[in-house]
């Protein structure tokens, strides 16, 4: 969908694990679209912004490379080119948007930016339907509704209330807009659940 | 001949001199006194040194260019620079110029301010050194950016709320405060060399008599200038303070543990006023011996400065102690593997080399000439340092053999032979102390040198480990990504960066005097104030040369 460059991992698996005596966990982090988004507020230059939606996003037209914002945000969601990305013809075939962060462009920061063009076809981000576990919800918070790869709606405020969701480092107060939901049994074998 | 007799407050005479009034002629034939003399002559006579210094420091610049250009044609790839450590030397570099450029300034303006009369032979030196080496602070975040060319955007589409800003318009309030500083008290001597030296090459004596603008020493010329001085000299101290101040904020502005803390502003004010000090003893030493200025220049201000020195290590030290103490006692999950890797860990030597090299060692000797009793040790007939040394080398090598070689029943020699190596060190130190007291000026030199090295070591410990372990890694830590090894374009842009920093200062010194003329002139009495008579029966302050 991104033509996301080698080397970077907009959203990566973390297998995590508390302690010896619990068993592993995978942790998938993309970017938590921050509500008090540290990224937005140390970049010089307004390139990262947030969108009246809740999505971050980074004016790749705009950004001079100086990195606070990756320095700034505690989740490392963040991946600059440090050379000139490989190219693919279908990558370079399209008009620059904000939105995919197509073309690549060297000197930049991109991140995952919770597939808006995706989204405004009613259709959930790329990683969610990718998912054949169905382990991530991927919703809007108005309209009290996530939805999974299996095509499973649920009502976000049960799911949160219920399910003990936590967010991660929320102590930081940068209102993460990811939940975490707990293991429900505590098998090895068992799959995490997130939404957004 | 003229008599020159100085005298302390009480009105006791200090010292009585001589003073040569033989005038000397500028080439062309205009005179300058011996005083004039001794201060210009760097400024006229450019020998084959002066263009070795020159050629060497512009061969390292140029790599450092080439370097740059590498990094321009590839990108920030050729760097050792990684998502997960994406701060490096740049920026380590960054925050240590802009340390050593602290205090010239500041040094300045507050013995301005206090009136100190001692300060005269070294206030342009040190102003010079803000001068120079914030040129070279404020290049380097640019030098950091993945894309330069689009620095205008920081104007354009500048937000005042990214620390960034706050740097940009702090520094550079700073670059123009201090350089009006540097020049005004510099006018009058641009007038000097306007009138006498007819003999440089043209575009230096349009340049005097530009940058002199028409000064004419009349009264009511020298009471704007005092007035103006003055001003700066008030305005300058804030703006100095915010420098830094900001500097720290741009980590302490995140929330990254290691960087997420209180005291980072009044800690990196104190770590660069330490490091700046420290960098005026070394220019007021290489100056000294350079151009020959040891009547300007003597043994007082270098007790003075080690005075001030000292307080601003002993500062720092206490900063250090505030900052990782609190930490340490806590060893709060998010800090904790980045204090157990500087205190134990990967980078625990440099860390330890920091806090007790850089800074303990350096504050042991610039105390050591005040410590009257450690005459006595003088005279103890078995602490010589040759032997000591000697035999503590011995015993070393031969418990690193012992514990090589050695089956591992018999360690205990190993141990004991190690133990008698470090005692044999011990005493070799303890040795060397009476004989470094009995030369105050190199204790003050070297213990400023290590104070400059540590600063920038100690930069680098903030910069880059806490960017090592951060809460969550961007790349598998256990692939070695998240670490960081800083690469050939790094180094050159850095030591390209040094040499333009030296460039400009020896530059400076060449162009104009760098010990005010006017100033010292008028009270060149004052500069014999001798030694304190406590200290008279020490033997350290009978031979207070280097
Ligand atoms: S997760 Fe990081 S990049 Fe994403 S919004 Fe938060 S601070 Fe910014
Ligand atoms: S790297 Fe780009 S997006 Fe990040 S803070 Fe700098 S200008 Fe803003």
């Amino acid at each position: 969908m991104h033509l996301v460059p080698p080397g970077q991992e907009w959203i990566k698996i973390y297998n995590l694990e508390h302690s010896s005596a619990t068993s592993a966990y995978f942790f998938p982090r993309p970017c938590m679209q921050c509500d008090n988004p540290p990224c937005v507020n140390v970049c010089p230059v307004g390139a990262s912004y947030k969108r009246s939606d809740g999505i971050v996003l980074i004016d790749q037209e705009l950004c001079i490379g100086c990195r606070f914002c990756m320095a700034a945000c505690p989740y490392s969601a963040r991946y600059f080119n440090w050379g000139e990305p490989p190219h693919t013809e279908l990558e370079l075939s399209q008009p620059y948007s904000v939105e995919t962060n197509i073309p690549h462009r060297r000197g930049v920061v991109e991140k995952c930016v919770f597939c808006p063009a995706l989204t405004r076809q009613g259709q959930i981000p790329a990683c969610g339907a990718a998912c054949p576990q169905g382990a991530i919800y991927f919703g809007d918070e108005h309209e009290d509704a996530v939805t999974n790869s299996l095509g499973e709606t649920y009502r976000l405020s049960e799911m949160l209330d219920s399910g003990a969701a936590h967010r991660h480092l929320e102590e930081l107060g940068t209102e993460p807009r990811v939940w975490y939901l707990p293991p429900r049994t505590l098998s090895a074998n068992d799959s995490d659940g997130f939404q957004g | 001949m003229i008599l020159m007799v100085s005298k302390d407050k009480k009105g006791r005479v200090m010292s009585t001199r001589a003073v040569n009034n033989t005038m000397h002629q500028a080439s062309a034939g205009t005179a300058l006194s011996e005083h004039e003399y001794a201060l210009l002559k760097p400024v006229m006579e450019w020998g084959r040194g002066t263009y070795l210094v020159l050629a060497i420091c512009s061969t390292v610049g140029i790599f450092g260019l080439y370097a740059y250009a590498t990094q321009l044609r590839e990108g920030l790839v050729v760097t050792g620079m990684r998502d997960q450590v994406s701060w490096g030397l740049y920026i380590t570099n960054f925050v240590f110029f802009i340390g050593i450029s602290h205090v010239g300034a500041l040094l300045s303006s507050i013995l301005r301010l206090t009136g100190a009369k001692w300060r005269y032979p070294i206030t342009r030196m040190a102003e010079a050194i803000t001068f120079a080496a914030l040129l070279f602070g404020a290049l380097m975040p640019l030098l950091d950016l993945g894309r330069p060319e689009r620095i205008a955007n920081l104007i354009s589409h500048g937000r005042l709320q990214s620390p960034i800003l706050w740097d940009i318009l702090s520094i550079t309030t700073y670059l123009v405060g201090s350089s009006i500083f540097l020049y005004l008290p510099l006018i009058p001597d641009l007038a000097l060399m306007r009138d006498k030296l007819v003999n440089v090459p043209g575009w230096r004596r349009w340049l005097y008599r530009v940058l002199a603008m028409g000064w004419k020493a009349r009264p009511e010329q020298h009471e704007r200038l005092e007035h103006s001085m003055n001003t700066m000299a008030v305005l300058i101290l804030p703006i100095a303070i915010m420098v830094h101040t900001v500097v720290s904020w741009i980590f302490a502005m995140t929330l990254r543990p290691g960087w997420n803390s209180t005291i980072f502003g009044p800690y990196f004010v104190a770590g660069a006023l330490a490091s700046g000090a420290a960098s005026v003893v070394l220019a007021m030493a290489v100056f000294r011996r350079m151009y020959h200025l040891e009547t300007y220049i003597t043994p007082l201000h270098f007790r003075n400065m080690a005075a001030l020195v000292l307080v601003l290590d002993l500062v720092y030290l206490y900063f250090n102690l505030a900052e990782y103490a609190t930490a340490a006692y806590k060893m709060e999950l998010g800090e904790r593997a980045l204090l157990m890797e500087l205190f134990t860990g990967r980078l625990a030597p440099v860390f330890w080399f920091t806090q007790v090299v850089g800074l303990i060692v350096p504050a042991i000797l610039l105390m050591l000439p005040s410590i009257g009793m450690l005459a006595r040790a003088r005279t103890v007939p078995w602490l010589r340092p040759i032997p000591l040394g000697a035999g503590g080398a011995v015993l070393a090598v031969a418990a690193l053999g012992a514990s090589r070689f050695l089956p591992a029943q018999n360690s205990n020699i190993a141990t004991y032979l190690l133990w008698a190596g470090i005692a044999g060190a011990g005493l070799f130190a303890l040795s060397l102390l009476p004989r470094l007291q009995a030369r105050p000026v190199a204790c003050a030199v070297i213990a400023s040198g290590l104070i400059v090295l540590q600063a920038w070591l100690k930069r680098y410990i903030i910069v880059v480990p806490v960017l090592q372990h951060p809460y969550l890694s961007s790349h598998e830590p256990a692939l070695g990504i998240g670490l960081y090894q800083p690469t050939w374009v790094e180094w050159g842009i850095t030591a390209g960066a040094m040499a333009g920093f030296v460039m400009v200062y020896f530059l400076f010194s060449r162009l104009f005097p760098i010990v005010s003329v006017w100033e010292t002139e008028q009270r060149e009495s004052i500069q014999e104030i001798p030694v304190p008579v406590r200290h008279a029966h020490t033997p350290a302050a009978a031979s207070p040369e280097v």
